[in-house]
């Protein structure tokens, strides 16, 4: 699994900033301190199919139709580079984005996650130092209160032959009312804010249909983009693009690892239930709309829950499931994220504010409550809205998750440490290892590399590409001695290739 | 759960109790909650002195400015 976010980014009292200028300024600065050695290697575009369709057609490459087609960024210019911790990191459009290297567990991707806050933080440093460059503000958050929205997409890889219908089934009613716990709160209703208001989700407001593959107009709630950057006879890759982006460790570690469990019920054909959501995209809506977590969703069966407990449903169901197929050989990891999750979902039940260490959107609507009483604001006070968006801000100083943090006022899930360790190092139990280590031990010969190859320039009359289509090998277990062993890339595409 | 386990025991409350004992009971709940209450909005103004501190100057025009194009 990953994720990918997109960091908010402006320029204070510069309103008419160059966007792309700016976010392309921020990940060049990055590249450039990190890549003293010399490597500015290319991504590579090769595999990328992100027109394809998981429901087995593809559509015309068109940026009218998707303007997120590579070819254009690339042509553009923008920045694109790959880090030692086997992360991408690039100008999407007009914003930064940090893509995290592939790991195997919720736990590496808050690290992962959370060291890509800390990249994003230390970009924008450097950029101050480029001459005549004004101070770049960037925000871990999903929209701008004005009409646009930015993405944190997760992704997880699948067994191609789960049947897509069944994804869909299970999945919607999921993420109808997962945000109860991964919400990441927001000041104001409908996409521009029209209204005045908090309601639970930055995203919600920004989705009109329930399955596509758009992922910038006319939002689903299942995207079908089928790239599975992997043998695509044997993985499909769940492209999920519904989710905020969270600030808080919990709600990320909450978030993937409810949602990985819900899919490997579905891919083991578990589910005996059906909790199909009638009218689902209202219901997101709704959902988000009422803080108090009273709303009543309607279910095509006729029973009405909150969405509070449709999420009780989804934990018996993988409470039940766990026991059954793992009995108490269960890992620390997955029986964690379960108590976790019923604890959660126990508490917002009987008092929401009782999560405001571990939740975002609790833990933000606490601040703006505190506001309003004391100073008697408004929901349409600029205070609150710049409280919304400073909550995001990277900068451990001005961001004011950060400050919480410092007060000891969330509970965390990983260490400093290890997250200063993970700007720089890649996990070692996915392919990102042998892309990160290749990059850390050879800048100089690494021309470029994606997701499923690493390319090499060893002067010889063409270039040397290594495809690592299995997302599972190029762990250290696999290539960490092969590695120690190579002084030379010559050395390791030789050995690779039996030479 | 976590959070019920600061009331000084009333989920272990004997079943033989006499109601006065209950009422008590009760009571103290209630003080206690109260008083918890009080603590955390003590705590919530000093989180907010801080924040007053580091949030940007000029509220309104900073967020008029945070104009984003689109993503994804």
């Amino acid at each position: 699994m990953g994720i990918e976010t997109e960091y908010g980014v402006s320029v204070p009292g510069q309103p008419n900033t160059n966007q792309m200028l700016a976010s392309s300024l921020v990940v060049n600065s990055y590249a450039n301190r990190t890549s003293s050695s010399g490597s500015r290697a290319r991504w590579d575009f090769e595999e990328e199919s992100p027109l394809r369709d998981a429901r087995g057609f593809e559509l015309p490459r068109e940026p009218a139709v998707d303007p997120s087609a590579p070819a254009n960024e690339d042509d553009l210019g923008l920045a694109n580079v790959i880090l030692t911790n086997g992360a991408r990191l690039y100008v999407d459009h007009a914003h930064p984005e940090f893509s995290s290297p592939e790991v195997t567990n919720p736990r590496d991707v808050v690290l992962w996650d959370k060291a890509g806050e800390r990249v994003m933080a230390e970009a924008a440093r450097r950029a101050l130092t480029v001459p005549g460059a004004k101070p770049v503000n960037l925000y871990k958050n999903n929209t701008d209160n004005k009409g646009v929205s930015y993405g944190c997409h997760e992704n997880y890889l699948m067994a191609r032959s789960t049947p897509f219908g069944e994804i869909v089934r299970h999945l919607t009613p999921f993420f109808v009312s997962r945000q109860v716990i991964c919400g990441a709160g927001r000041v104001g209703l409908g996409v521009d804010s029209r209204e005045a208001g908090f309601q639970i989700s930055q995203r919600a407001d920004f989705f009109e249909v329930e399955v596509g593959l758009e992922t910038t107009l006319k939002r689903p709630i299942i995207n079908t983009r089928d790239e599975p950057h992997a043998d695509p006879e044997k993985y499909r890759r769940l492209h999920v693009i519904i989710g905020d982006a969270n600030m808080s460790e919990v709600a990320t570690y909450l978030k993937v690892g409810t949602t990985s469990l819900v899919l490997a019920m579905i891919e083991d054909g578990w589910f005996s239930v059906d909790l199909s959501v009638d009218g689902p995209v209202a219901a997101l809506r709704a959902v988000s709309h009422d803080p108090s977590l009273k709303h009543l969703v309607t279910l095509r069966d006729g029973r009405k829950m909150t969405g509070v407990q449709l999420q009780m449903e989804y934990f018996e169901q993988a409470r039940k499931y766990v026991e059954n197929r793992f009995g108490s050989d269960v890992d620390p990891q997955t029986a964690d994220i379960l108590s976790r999750w019923e604890s959660v979902l126990g508490r917002l039940e009987v008092d929401p504010m009782s999560c405001a260490r571990e939740l975002d959107w609790v833990a933000k609507l606490s601040i703006l409550e505190g506001y309003r009483s004391r100073d008697s604001l408004n929901w349409d006070s600029p205070r609150l809205e710049l409280v919304d968006l400073q909550y995001h801000d990277v900068r451990p100083e001005k961001g004011l998750y950060n400050r919480l943090v410092e007060r000891g006022r969330f509970d965390l899930v990983v260490s400093e440490d290890e997250v200063t360790r993970a700007m720089t190092e890649p996990p070692e139990d996915t392919r990102a290892f042998f892309r990160g280590r290749c990059l850390a031990r050879y800048p100089q010969q690494v021309a470029a590399a994606s997701w499923d190859s690493v390319i090499f320039d060893i002067g010889r009359d063409s270039l040397q590409r290594v495809p690592t289509l299995e997302p599972l090998r190029g762990t250290r277990a696999h290539v960490g001695e092969l590695l120690d062993r190579c002084a030379t890339a010559a050395d390791l595409v030789d050995a690779l290739a039996g030479r | 759960m976590a959070t019920r386990d600061s009331g000084g025991g009333q989920q272990h409350t004997n079943r033989r109790a006499d109601e006065a004992d209950e009422v008590t009971t009760e009571e103290s709940e209630a003080s206690d909650l109260k008083e918890r209450h009080e603590k955390l909005s003590e705590d919530v103004d000093s989180l907010l002195d801080e924040i007053d501190d580091v949030l940007e100057e000029n509220a309104e025009e900073f967020v008029k400015g945070y104009v984003q194009k689109g993503g994804e």
